[in-house]
């Protein structure tokens, strides 16, 4: 009984690291324009194709091929900025969501088209590491550490460099940023290319362990909802101890009730969160 | 009744219920079906406007009442053998005593939060009923052949359930109207442009916020009845799509937002040119990409809608467009 609820407790913790990362760049998203980008399960799913791609057809090691899919995503998201966000930028709520979901619609069915809606794999298994009771595979190792290394460029990105420091500023009062000589269409821009490009590597990640279809996005865009409501939308770094709450909920839960009960738990839970303490359990600023 | 006298009450009426009239008398299967299908989606529209048009709160969750309501209603038709008139009813009730309950919670939450939260209430709701076993959990329920009898076999049945769908939809339509140039809609504009404003004037801002949302989620509640009554059976991965709570959205979007004619007009539109793009050889696996296309270019150029552009660009025509 212990055995199985560490392991699943382990599963669930490597998972919540890739989930949290996906969540990372709604979260710098909302953060810098308040826009939910419902665009993002597409791009999730265009990250696992995109890594996908490069393993079968160019032969590269997936994880190289994740760096090609970070910089593709970054021009991608630029390119959705321009197209279909900036323009109604300051209009309601709801011109940005539907923008977004047009832009959903648009690659959901390209990638239909492309891909069909059969699943893919890569198999690309890097054995497993054993510690006591508990066997954890190696692909799930490497994808949190990828996470984990993505989210440290991220904080000294943002933290330490003059454009990450502009993204702060334009996040924290755009006019004022403005005044100061900051260009806030291309950090908007920047903000959106690189929470595009979160999404793209956490679905690459995915896509090393986990079978995928072009529809696959949908979920972790659903799960990302949850983590950033928990750690504090517009806060990306919550997002990543919120994807990790996450996470060891999914790999708890089982052990009490049937699986299926997970997500009427999590998205109990975030209903919840938000009706009580909508900054979020960890408090956006 | 001032409304009586005003075109713009009655054209959106007059539409639908020639229209109806038309396939009732024609009794062709095809035409119903593709009637029903539209009738739905205007109802759908019409009644996510209320909320949407009127106070501005942009839920995707109005599918949740479609689902519940249906399931509820779905239950006491096949279950209790209930009359398909008292079930929708019931199903329309239990989404409107919801919505009251679940409104009293939600709709304090303003904006974009909002509109996580219906998603949230959404995807809960569809992972509950999934695991309720009442409701038959993951596999649904069917409904008793037997229960078409009363209405003298199962294709009777069919033209049973669509005149009961024209009859919700022109109820729609006129409650739509109705709830416009009532001075509670009054209150309801006065929401959405500055909810803080509207309750320094004396708005009663929670109260007719959640009484709107029992409005907007009575409808779907009976009209998810019919629909899994037509359909024959009833499972939670058809009840509760997100998918058809974005498309309403946009149907409203399209026709244009606020307005009683509007989301009637982008309902049909919508549907016709997704039927259309399904059945054209050239773009039917393109199909969702061409309607993202097309819904980007309304959003980004024409955001007010079709009739919000007409009632814009034409004064004259504002007393007729409703």
């Amino acid at each position: 009984m212990l055995d199985q609820l560490l392991s699943s407790l382990t599963d669930g913790l490597l998972l919540g690291f890739v989930y949290g990362l996906a969540a990372m760049g709604l979260s710098l998203i909302w953060g810098v324009m308040t826009v939910i980008n419902l665009a993002h399960g597409p791009v999730i799913a265009l990250g696992m194709f995109g890594t996908y791609l490069l393993f079968i057809k160019g032969g590269w090691n997936p994880y190289a091929a994740l760096l090609a899919v970070a910089g593709v995503g970054l021009l991608f998201g630029f390119l959705i900025y321009v197209v279909a966000v900036h323009r109604v930028l300051n209009a309601p709520h709801l011109s940005t969501l539907l923008a977004t979901f047009a832009v959903n619609m648009i690659l959901i069915g390209v990638g239909t088209a492309v891909f069909s809606t059969s699943p893919h794999n890569i198999d690309f298994p890097l054995g497993s590491l054993e510690v006591g009771p508990i066997a954890v595979p190696g692909t799930r190792l490497v994808a949190a550490l990828g996470a984990i290394l993505f989210t440290a460029a991220l904080y000294v990105f943002l933290y330490f460099t003059r454009a990450g420091k502009a993204i702060r500023a334009v996040a924290n009062n755009r006019k004022a940023a403005e005044l100061m000589g900051i260009h806030s269409s291309r950090v908007l821009a920047l903000s959106f290319g690189i929470g595009t490009m979160l999404a793209a590597v956490a679905g690459g990640l995915i896509s090393t362990f986990f079978p995928f279809t072009i529809l696959s996005g949908g979920p972790y865009e659903l799960k990302s909802f949850v983590i950033c409501v928990l750690g504090g939308l517009g806060n990306p770094l919550g997002a990543l101890l919120g994807g990790l709450l996450l996470g060891g909920l999914e790999g708890l839960i089982p052990t009490f009730m049937p699986v299926s009960w997970v997500p009427v738990v999590e998205f109990g839970l975030f209903v919840l969160v938000l009706l009580v303490k909508p900054s979020g359990l960890l408090g956006a600023k | 009744m001032k409304a009586v006298r005003q075109p713009g009450f009655w054209i959106p009426l007059v539409i639908v219920l020639v229209w109806g009239g038309i396939v009732l008398i024609g009794r062709q299967d095809t035409a119903r079906e593709a009637a029903f299908t539209m009738l739905m989606s205007v109802a759908l529209a019409s009644s996510l406007n209320i909320l949407l048009g009127y106070t501005g709160y942009v839920s995707f969750g109005h599918i949740v009442f479609f689902g519940l309501g249906g399931y509820t209603g779905f239950y006491f038709l096949s279950q209790h053998n209930w009359s398909l008139y008292t079930a929708a009813l019931a199903g329309g009730a239990l989404s409107a005593v919801l919505a009251g309950l679940l409104g009293m919670a939600v709709l304090r939450l303003r904006g974009a939060y909002f509109a996580l939260a219906t998603i949230g209430i959404n995807e809960a709701a569809r992972a509950f009923v999934s695991n309720f076993e009442p409701f038959g959990g993951a596999t649904g329920l069917f409904v008793n052949f037997s229960a078409y009898d009363r209405y003298g076999g199962a294709g009777p049945a069919l033209w049973t359930t669509f005149t009961v769908l024209w009859i919700v939809t022109l109820a729609v339509l006129v409650v739509s109207y109705l709830v416009k140039h009532s001075r509670f809609g009054l209150g309801l504009m006065a929401i959405r442009e500055d909810e803080d404003a509207a309750m320094v004037m004396g708005v009663k801002s929670p109260q007719a916020k959640t009484l709107t949302f029992m409005i907007s989620a009575f409808i779907p509640g009976m009209v998810g009845t019919l629909y899994f009554f037509k359909n024959g059976n009833v499972e939670p991965g058809d009840a509760f799509q997100l998918h058809m709570s974005i498309e309403s959205l946009v149907m409203v979007m399209l026709g244009g937002q606020g307005t009683v004619l509007g989301p009637m007009l982008g309902a049909v539109t919508y549907q016709g040119l997704r039927g259309f793009l399904l059945t054209s050889p050239i773009f039917k696996s393109l199909h969702l990409a061409v309607s993202g296309l097309f819904l980007l270019l309304i959003v980004l150029f024409v955001p007010a809608g079709v009739v919000g552009w007409v009632r814009g660009r034409f004064p004259r025509l504002r007393r007729i467009l409703e």
